[in-house]
């Protein structure tokens, strides 16, 4: 078993490699295959894996030493439970899927095995991040996504947006990364392991400790290890006010914001939070910021999502709202709810991306939605499947998204951790936000008038078999994948991976008031979330099919509200004012003033100016006229007989 | 153990080599002064790798040991040896003439015997540095790495080579001398003894110990260079020819880390642990003021400069939370710094040798053209802010670890190269190499050649060894480090 746990993350490594340092030796067809086969055998190695984990199969061991330091031994190693298996199969089912689309939608790129060496490479680091048994494989991997994460969002270098969205996502993940590398240094510095059988077994005593931060002020040192960790969740999966990078870096290629921006990567802070239960649970402050900041992120960029025309970044705030239903999730201890959505959203999410890259091919990569309409004829496969993946969205069943993130609102609704209630109703806010901007995206892109040119139109027809057969293998799960409710969510299905403690009782709540996914369907038909996508459904209905001029008098009339919602609540100026702008301000200043003037300028300059004023005076004496010389001689000599008089004289000594 | 004097054959190996590369004479002999000089570089590195193969963990006594009268009036002795701290710096050492003089090959058109030499000269003399056993044979080299480094910069520097060259001399120097009056001091309250091992065993008071600390503080830190006694370095680095610029980085600047180590650390523990509150400040310092600094410089040799300050910071932090974790991060950190910034400076020096400027703003979209050169100079851009998996986390990683086990916020600020590390480099990676193609110039660059290829593979190979398998350098470390530590620990008094 051992070495299968080892092909799965190597596999990919090896396609990365091949393709990435022989892609011009082996062409474009053998980059793809090669690394399609590799993925392949990834994915089917993790179903392999999955069905041994649920008859109870459980890893954790070492694969090799890292380092060893005083007493402590930092190694590399896997652990798999269900937690694990269910992300392994979620990451390399998507990227194999991706890797298939890639085929089509990078055809004609000059980079097409340069892609396909990145994709693979970031697969091999997703995997590496799920399968950790400690803090520092788990960071390893963490930073080995982001760096994949900034070499595709900047894959077309030559666009100066791309290069900047790149940079500032790495940058704001840095600021998570931070964070997140200080938690772990907490953990080892009060643990003296990294482990996290070690860490978990420690939790307890954790808890008792306290540490002073300022001043005198005394905290308990697990709220502050649980805040700094999920500092880098919020980095990673976009929380407010981390989320700037998100929506900047649908620069990148379609199908890794498929892949990265949407199905795994951004959920590596859901699926972080989620295995350090064992500590988040300990800390009721800790929670309370996890599902509040979960909550904030979940409304506020619902409601950006429906002022952007750009189809892309509709999908990319729906994402950041998605995730922050997860993290809110995360913070109402419902782990498993989080990890439900996580996994629904990988798949309905994707659907939308590489439906939305469908798209854009079809309509030579416009991106705006406004120039869209009517593309339903064209494109049917990919309306289809679009469909699917925005009724997913949206929370209307029997999709998957339904379940998933009904759980989460009903496990808002139950939990008694302090921020429940203004997260409930943000999350139920979400809701009709949700149902709006999903369908509007529905109805600008696929409904109505065509408002393309002529050429374009011409030109429309649909993608070819390899973009559309990921497209329906995703929607499937999109569909069906919520009907495994009763085994995931209520069938103790994460066992020991995920730990509760008793008095957190929103899960509890959640399996007492479920009676089968029919009577879920039919309760769900009957509360409030439903009509409230309903209604957000109606409204874009109304708004985008009836009365296509009514949103540009509503923006009109709310003209203020609405520009500041446009402009994504104004981050993006106000960081790079103050951070990007900030930091040069503080560097030149430090430079010119410390290093230049100071430093430079007066004491190294300054010692050998005065050292040459000094050497200039001198020479004034040297003139080399012997009667100056003898006359000094004698000057001196007097000098010296008349001293005990001169000094008398002058009234010192006596 | 081997039988041949291994550590006198890696000091005098490349100092032969490089009597005969002198011995060809003026430039019509030029390729075999090349050819000489790159089999002496490699004969020089050779007889290095018994060291490690033959270097017994388990010990934290010194190995290899040579001893022989050498000024018997003062009772100074050619004393050599080496433990777990100063092995891996001959090694280091070793293989970066190598790469150097690989680097040199076709840029070095005029005085090309001389130039060759000079590297081997202070190749040999830095080795002598780290084995010298003997406090006065140490200031001997010491003090003599000076001046083929002068001349580096002095015969084959840009436009403002004199100003450096003399800044770098006289600014180095007067921190010397501090440290020689320190010698003579501990020789003479030693009862005439130059043995560092016999200082390490002398009792001293506070006092005395405060005095002789800033006493080598002013050599070691200037040669660091620490924070404010800096401002050398960027210099130095933008005038010297690249082979200079990387010696100075990867070899020269750990001369005076490695003297805390030797000096600071063992024969005045107490000193140490009363003035670490200090050397801590002055390394947080170095690490986010000189970051910020790295962000607004315009030349990409001055930017790299500060960077390495920026890192150096890390070592001299490491060394003064005095747990296994910092001292071991620093040693690593000192080795990964002379990789990543032996191959940051040789990046600029291929796109210098092609544009004839370090200036970013002459620079943008070179991926286009140069793009094997833009995968190797991501991938040491990311090394140099401390990617996992690059040899630049190892170091960064372990001190902050260090770091958190004595205080949060010194933690705090350590860790904040994070951003300011990616920061600075990403952004002039995203300047120099993406975007559209800037100028003609740019436009007209070719990609790296084979020789270029082989350089920068051999150290990228380096870089990334040892960031996924760290092991078995900290193995060798960890006897010499623990007795070190246990030793800092007793009070001289």
């Amino acid at each position: 078993m051992k070495a299968l746990y080892l092909l799965i993350p190597l596999a990919p490594l090896f396609g990365a490699l091949v393709a990435g340092l022989l892609g011009h030796a082996i062409g474009r067809g053998g980059a793809h295959r090669i690394t399609i086969a590799s993925v392949l055998i990834s994915f089917i190695a993790a179903v392999v894996v999955f069905q041994d984990v649920l008859s109870g199969g459980t890893f954790n061991g070492s694969v090799y030493t890292w380092i060893t330091s005083g007493t402590t031994r930092l190694e590399i190693g896997f652990l798999i439970d269900r937690l694990s298996a269910t992300m392994m199969l979620v990451v390399t089912f998507v990227s194999l899927m991706v890797h298939i689309y890639t085929i089509g939608y990078m055809k004609e790129d000059p980079g097409y095995q340069r892609f396909f060496a990145y994709i693979s490479l970031f697969t091999f680091s997703m995997l590496m991040l799920v399968m950790s048994n400690n803090f520092l494989q788990l960071f390893f991997g963490w930073e080995a996504v982001g760096l994949v994460s900034y070499l595709l969002i900047g894959f077309w270098y030559e666009r100066p947006t791309a290069i900047y969205a790149n940079m500032k996502a790495f940058l704001v993940n840095r600021v998570g990364d931070f964070g997140f590398l200080l938690g772990i240094a907490l953990i080892l510095a009060h643990v003296g392991s990294l482990d996290y059988a070690a860490v978990f077994s420690q939790a307890n005593a954790l808890a008792g400790q306290s540490i002073q931060l300022l001043g005198s002020q005394t905290w308990m040192l697990l709220t502050v290890i649980c805040i700094c960790l999920f500092i880098g969740a919020m980095g990673k999966s976009a929380q407010f006010p981390l989320h700037v990078w998100l929506p900047d870096s649908m620069e990148g290629p379609t199908p890794i914001s498929a892949l990265i921006h949407a199905a795994t990567m951004v959920t590596a802070g859901i699926f972080m939070v989620a295995r350090m239960s064992p500590l988040f649970e300990l800390s009721d402050t800790a929670l309370s910021v996890v599902m509040v900041i979960g909550a904030i992120t979940a409304l506020s960029m619902a409601v950006v999502a429906i002022t952007q025309f750009d189809i892309k970044r509709v999908v990319a705030y729906s994402t950041l709202s998605q995730l922050g239903y997860m993290t809110a999730a995360l913070g109402a201890s419902a782990y498993p709810a989080a990890i439900f959505h996580l996994m629904t959203h990988a798949f309905f999410k994707a659907v939308l991306f590489l439906g939305a890259g469908s798209v854009i091919m079809a309509m030579h990569h416009e991106q705006d939605m406004r120039r869209m309409g009517g593309l339903r004829q064209y494109l049917p496969i990919t309306y289809l499947t679009v469909l699917i993946g925005a009724l997913a969205n949206a929370g209307f069943p029997p999709f998957a998204g339904f379940f998933s993130k009904d759980s989460i609102i009903e496990a808002l609704h139950a939990s008694h951790t302090p921020g429940a209630g203004f997260a409930w109703a943000c999350a139920l806010a979400g809701v009709f936000f949700g149902g709006l901007y999903s369908l509007r995206l529905v109805f600008m892109t696929f409904h109505g008038h065509p408002r393309m040119d002529a050429h374009t139109r011409s030109h429309l027809h649909e993608s070819p078999w390899v973009v559309t057969l990921p497209l329906v293998l995703l929607a499937i799960p999109s569909i069906a994948a919520g009907w495994s409710i009763g085994t995931v969510l209520f069938g103790d299905f994460f066992s020991t991976a995920i730990q509760i403690s008793p008095q957190h009782t929103a899960m509890a709540t959640l399996l007492h008031e479920y009676h089968g996914v029919v009577a879920m369907m039919l309760h769900g038909l009957t509360a409030l979330p439903f009509w409230l996508a309903l209604a957000g459904a109606v409204t874009a209905w109304y708004l985008y099919i009836v009365r296509p001029d009514l949103p540009k008098v509503i923006a009109g009339q709310f003209g203020m509200l609405y520009a500041v919602v446009e402009r994504k609540y104004g981050f993006d100026e106000l960081f790079s004012w103050l951070f990007a702008g900030g930091a040069r301000v503080v560097g030149a200043g430090l430079w010119k003033a410390g290093d230049q003037t100071l430093i430079d300028g007066l004491i190294v300059n300054g010692s050998a100016r005065v050292v040459g004023w000094s050497a200039r005076l001198m020479r004034l004496v040297q003139t080399g006229r012997v009667y100056q010389y003898a006359f000094t001689m004698v000057f001196g000599v007097l000098l010296l007989l008349w001293w005990p008089k001169i000094r008398f004289f002058f009234g010192f000594g006596h | 153990m081997s039988s041949y004097p291994l550590l006198s054959l890696s000091i005098w190996t490349p100092i032969v080599a490089g009597l005969l590369v002198l011995a060809t004479g003026d430039d019509r002999q030029a390729l075999l002064a090349r050819r000489l000089a790159l089999l002496g570089a490699l004969l020089g590195f050779v007889v290095t790798l018994p060291l490690y193969t033959g270097f017994d963990r388990a010990s934290a006594a010194m190995q290899f040991v040579e001893q022989a009268l050498w000024i018997p009036h003062f009772n100074v002795y050619y004393h050599l040896g080496v433990d777990g701290i100063a092995m891996p710096f001959i090694l280091l050492n070793s293989f970066i003439t190598v790469i150097v003089v690989l680097a040199g090959w076709t840029v070095i058109e005029n005085r090309v015997a001389l130039y060759f030499a000079a590297f081997l000269f202070l190749s040999g003399i830095m080795n002598g540095v780290f084995a010298a056993q003997d406090s006065l044979l140490f200031y001997v080299f010491f003090e003599a790495t000076l001046i083929p480094m002068f001349i580096i910069v002095g015969v084959w520097g840009g436009p403002n080579r004199v100003y450096a060259a003399l800044k770098f001399f006289l600014y180095t120097l007067m921190g010397s001398l501090f440290m020689l009056v320190a010698l003579l001091y501990l020789y003479d309250h030693s009862g005439g003894s130059f043995a560092m091992a016999d200082w390490k065993a002398l009792p001293l008071g506070l006092e005395a110990q405060q005095w002789l600390f800033f006493a080598f503080l002013a050599a070691f830190a200037v040669k660091v260079p620490m924070w404010p006694v800096h401002t050398w370095l960027p210099d130095a680095h933008v005038e010297a020819p690249t082979g200079g610029s990387v010696v100075l980085a990867a070899i020269m600047l750990k001369l005076g880390a490695y003297g805390f180590l030797r000096f600071s650390l063992p024969v005045l523990p107490d000193a140490s642990r009363n003035l670490a509150w200090l050397m801590i400040a002055l390394s947080l310092v170095a690490v986010v003021y000189i970051g910020f600094v790295a962000l607004v410089q315009l030349d990409m040799k001055k930017l790299i400069a500060y960077s390495s300050i920026s890192h150096m910071g890390f070592v001299t932090l490491g060394f003064f939370i005095f747990n296994a974790y910092g001292v071991e991060g620093a040693l690593i950190q000192m080795i990964s710094h002379g990789f990543i910034s032996a191959a940051m400076f040789l990046c600029v020096g291929v796109m210098y040798d092609r544009m004839h400027s370090r200036m970013i703003a002459d620079y943008g979209g070179v991926v286009h053209r140069m793009p094997k050169f833009a995968a190797f100079m991501m991938l040491f851009s990311m090394a140099n802010c401390g990617l996992p998996a690059t040899s630049g986390f190892v170091g960064e990683f372990m001190v902050i670890m260090g770091a958190m086990q004595v205080s949060f916020w010194i933690a705090f600020l350590a860790a904040s190269t994070l951003i300011l590390g990616a920061a600075y480099t990403l952004w002039m990676y995203k300047r120099v190499i993406f975007g559209p193609i800037a100028n003609d110039h740019v436009a007209a660059l070719t990609d790296v050649n084979a020789r270029e290829i082989v350089i920068l593979s051999v150290l990228a190979l380096a870089v990334l060894v040892l960031g996924v398998y760290p092991l078995p350098l900290s193995e060798i470390m960890h006897a010499s480090v623990n007795e070190l530590l246990r030793h800092v620990a007793l009070s001289k008094f």
